[in-house]
């Protein structure tokens, strides 16, 4: 519900690393989402290629890594991963004595960024190398 | 080539809720961030925990409304400072809003200030404002499923408020299910049952209030 403003976020946090690291154009922008957190995919991709157009980051494609919540049975010890509608008890022995954890993750990873051609086209020497 | 990062994505919010709660802090105020879907009963509880905190903690008031000002002139018309913000149609207020409230508020005049958060389960919660304490406020008649169903909401939760208590039986409300979806999400997260109408709780919850409130304002010191 919230998608632009978030999204807004993402490209500030994209531009000013991208700049930091030479100002290359950004291929893709790895994102990691809880599953928790309430953030539609589709919706920040639409909102994202409108506002990166003319940017360093236009054309770049968001990798969206979804983490999904745990849930631990206090009881028995058993683990399943959980979305929501929650369930109220352990799949394993029924107990209620359940904690569910993780699943707000909410951040951006990494980005991937042209690979700067340093190789001088004319004598193939890249000075890199020298 | 891989630049890493890892940096919230609201990370610009983030920085000025923590400049807002600064601010609060130099002026000795303690913020709750009231969070509930529209109807809970969020206004109500502010006027009814107005009436039970202990004259000294008299709060002021940060409404957040899609468009109206109709509970930011209930509020004043009880005597309460407030200060209202129009999202302009945004589901939640996020940290530049609070801090452009800030000028309108009578800083040195009061202690506690309450924040009414645009009604909605989802969105309020990714927003930090700068508050000590987040409050979510359920009610009786919503069901008594909400945990199950809007997690991200009371895991982001610090206590809980139930209100419309004495509708139970009408709705037929399991409070069981309900305390073990909290719980399951946020153990330490302390549940009042309240009715703003009959009153019956207000008082328990504003006692917590006021002590905790009077714990924070200690650590500041």
């Amino acid at each position: 519900m919230h998608e632009l403003p978030v999204t807004q976020g993402i490209l500030s946090i994209v531009l000013e690393a991208a700049e930091q690291a030479g100002s290359y154009p950004v291929q893709r922008i790895d994102l990691v989402i809880g599953t928790l957190s309430s953030i539609v995919d589709d919706s920040v991709q639409f909102y994202f290629d409108a506002l990166s157009a003319g940017t360093l980051a236009q054309g770049a494609q968001l990798s969206f890594r979804r983490v999904l919540a745990t849930l631990t049975c206090g009881a028995c010890g058993y683990q399943a991963q959980v979305i929501a509608p929650l369930p109220d008890c352990c799949a394993a022995c029924g107990s209620t004595e359940v904690l569910v954890e993780d699943g707000m993750e909410f951040y951006v990873e990494a980005i991937e960024v042209e690979e700067p051609n340093n190789a001088c086209s004319n004598c193939e020497i890249n000075p890199d190398e020298q | 080539m891989h630049v890493p990062i890892v940096k919230s994505i609201l990370t610009s919010n983030d920085q000025i809720a923590a400049e807002n709660k600064a601010v609060l802090d130099q002026h000795g105020v303690v913020a709750v961030n009231l969070m509930a879907s529209p109807g809970a009963g969020k206004t109500s509880l502010i006027l009814a925990t107005a009436r039970s905190l202990p004259a000294a903690l008299r709060p002021a008031v940060i409404e957040g409304d899609l468009a109206s000002s109709i509970d930011a002139e209930l509020m004043a018309k009880n005597g309460i400072p407030v200060v209202q913000i129009n999202t302009g149609g945004n589901c939640h207020l996020d940290a530049p809003m609070i801090r452009s409230a800030f000028p309108h508020l009578p800083f040195g005049e009061f202690e506690l200030l309450l924040i009414e958060n645009v009604g909605n389960l989802v969105c309020p919660a990714n927003f930090a404002l700068g508050a000590h304490l987040a409050l979510v406020v359920a009610s009786v008649p919503e069901g008594h499923d909400k945990p199950y169903k809007y997690p991200g909401m009371f895991a982001a939760a610090d206590v809980v408020v139930l209100n419309k208590v004495e509708l139970k039986e009408v709705f037929e409300f399991d409070p069981d299910y309900f305390w073990r979806g909290v719980q399951m999400l946020k153990p330490e997260a302390p549940i009042f049952e309240v009715s703003c109408r009959t009153g019956a709780g207000v008082a328990e919850w504003a006692a917590w209030l006021a002590q905790h409130v009077a714990g924070v304002a200690t650590q500041n010191t």
